[in-house]
């Protein structure tokens, strides 16, 4: 069930388009900044409020790389693979990075404490090769600061 | 030299509040737009000012505008939607505008929203950039609380909402028509031209997209003149450009510089030239969809004519250098993964046809190349070019492709031969 808080959040962003379903992609957001994904019952609910069909919906969901449609872990670490990062080394970060969490692309570690993920282009090519967790964009990172860096998250 | 973009963003400061900015000369071209000019004089001025589009195709901003149906008679609501989608690999430059100056940012938006008589108009940024979203928000609310946008904006007759849509991936959601999509909560998948968005967008609504960093321009052409912004060029296209550069350079960044600053300026000078022990092999100048140059045309001028004469596109000014410790065909191999991984599957070519060229590049890369694979490389780049899909996603993957097939021939072949990459070691 939608809680209220999400209902009025979502009202208010369907509020600044001429269609219910515009909100959509707000809406799972509003679900996933709050539950940590958008799940099959988040859907169907979520469908029914913006008078969708939740396979319409769920088409709209699995489009889009930023809506996680499974469980993930309490952080989310995104690592750049787009060619500055390339350039600047991101293959050796990655893999040492796999090998630290236990955790392959697309996986959780088994404590929930991370998700890894591969994302495009941070924009930020000046500073490569970067990286972001949760809401943190880390830069010109250096293998060895890895282990700082995630002692940050726990 | 004169540098209006960058000249409230001070590295490592807080970018300029509302106050700040005021006080700086913003929101100076709104009023003066709204209480005294007709939205075709802001158009015609824009026009003659000769503003290239910064999102990559170059296309003239005024011209754009133009297109839009005005007067009484025309249907409405209209939208402007600015593009801060920013995902091409290698193309960090709004960030830079919207983390250092957002109301520049707004002020911008709000007079292409004026010169077409918008009602709405959406901010559409990509998930990823968190500070900018945040610093937007509040700006955003500044403006609002100020009179600078809502009802009867700054004492005139002219009403604009703006609103921030964060948006939740996918590269295609920066494609013009797949943006409209992903604004009503759709796919991003690209729309059927025509009917051109100017005419037919939102909702089947005018509607008109533009780029931060061309919006960016707009507020100084207004308080200063078409006759001023041409003369800050170098060449023939108006204004200052956002440059950058990344890869082995001594000094990666960005530089707002004249249009059309030679390519050899930007990566000897302002980058500080390849770091030590490596050397130059290729440059791609704008973003992954634009093909590769070589050492052979530094002295090209970085303008949309002169790239594209020298065989490339401008594309969003931010060049990627490629250096001789790097392996041409894994790069390009990167390029295609990116481009593959990111098509929205509408268009077979796209699809179909990336799939195949990575495979191939794939198995080149990891020694299991045939020669004859360079053969069947060369006609998915021909098939992936222009006028075989529906949008610029595979027409911007074949020019990386098509590019380094021709000017690394050799390194490929070296691959091939060898069965086995010659930068692994």
């Amino acid at each position: 069930m939608l809680s209220k808080e999400e209902m009025q959040e979502i009202e208010v962003e369907a509020s600044r388009y001429e269609t219910r379903q515009a909100a959509a992609i707000d809406a799972m957001r509003i679900v996933q900044d709050r539950r940590g994904w958008v799940s099959d019952e988040a859907v169907l609910d979520l469908a029914g409020f913006l008078d969708m069909s939740p396979a319409e919906l769920d088409s709209v969901a699995s489009f889009y790389n930023q809506i996680f449609r499974r469980r993930v872990g309490r952080h989310v670490i995104q690592v750049c693979d787009s060619v500055s990062c390339w350039l600047m080394g991101y293959e050796p970060l990655r893999d040492l990075l796999i090998r630290m969490l236990g955790a392959g692309m697309g996986e959780t570690t088994a404590d929930g404490r991370f998700t890894l993920l591969p994302v495009v282009c941070l924009g930020a090519c000046d500073r490569a090769p970067v990286m972001l967790i949760d809401e943190d964009l880390h830069t010109n990172i250096d293998q060895g600061q890895l282990e700082t860096i995630l002692d940050k998250y726990k | 030299m004169e540098t209006p973009l960058t000249a409230n963003i001070k590295p490592g400061r807080r970018p300029p509040d509302i106050k700040a900015y005021r006080k700086a000369g913003g929101y100076r071209a709104l009023r003066e737009a709204v209480l005294k000019m007709r939205p075709e004089e802001v158009t015609q001025t824009v026009k003659d000012a000769n503003l290239k589009g910064r999102g990559g195709a170059g296309f003239d901003a005024g011209l754009k505008w133009s297109f839009v149906p005005m007067g009484e008679e025309a249907s409405g609501p209209k939208y402007v939607a600015i593009n801060a989608d920013e995902m091409e690999p290698g193309t960090f430059k709004d960030r830079l505008l919207m983390e250092g100056d957002p109301h520049q940012l707004i002020e911008g938006a709000a007079l292409a929203a004026y010169a077409i008589q918008a009602d709405v108009a959406y901010i559409f940024l990509r998930r990823e950039y968190h500070l900018s979203a945040r610093l937007l928000r509040r700006a955003i609310a500044e403006a609002y609380d100020s009179g600078c946008l809502g009802q009867g904006i700054l004492g005139s007759e002219y009403s604009l909402d703006m609103h921030l849509h964060i948006s939740a991936g996918r590269y295609m959601s920066g494609e013009e028509t797949g943006m409209l999509n992903a604004i009503e909560g759709r796919r991003a998948n690209p729309r059927a031209k025509p009917p051109y968005p100017q005419v037919s967008g939102l909702w089947g609504n005018p509607t008109v997209v533009n780029n931060v960093e061309t919006v960016c321009n707009l507020p100084h052409i207004v308080n200063n003149g078409a006759d001023w912004f041409r003369n800050l060029s170098l060449t023939a296209e108006g204004g200052t450009k956002i440059y950058g550069a990344s890869g082995r350079v001594r000094r990666p960044g960005t530089w707002e510089l004249p249009m059309g600053t030679p390519l050899r300026e930007l990566v000897e000078e302002h980058a500080g030239g390849m770091q030590q022990g490596y050397r130059l092999r290729g440059i791609i100048p704008g973003g992954a969809s634009t093909e590769f140059l070589t050492p052979a045309h530094l002295d090209v001028k970085m303008d949309f004519v002169s790239v594209e004469a020298a065989g490339s596109r401008l594309g969003t000014g931010t060049i990627i250098v490629l250096d001789d410790h790097s392996c041409p065909v894994g790069m390009t191999l990167n390029l295609e993964q990116f481009f593959l991984r990111e098509s929205c599957g509408w268009c077979t070519p796209c699809w179909g046809g990336l799939q195949y060229a990575v495979e191939l590049l794939t198995g080149i890369e990891a020694g299991a190349g045939r020669m004859e694979d360079l053969d069947t490389l060369d006609s998915l780049a021909a098939m992936l070019a222009p006028g075989h899909t529906f949008c610029a996603l595979a027409p911007g993957a074949a020019e990386p492709l098509g590019s380094a097939l021709r000017y690394f021939r050799e390194d490929f072949e070296r691959h091939i031969r060898q069965q086995r990459c010659p930068w692994s070691s």
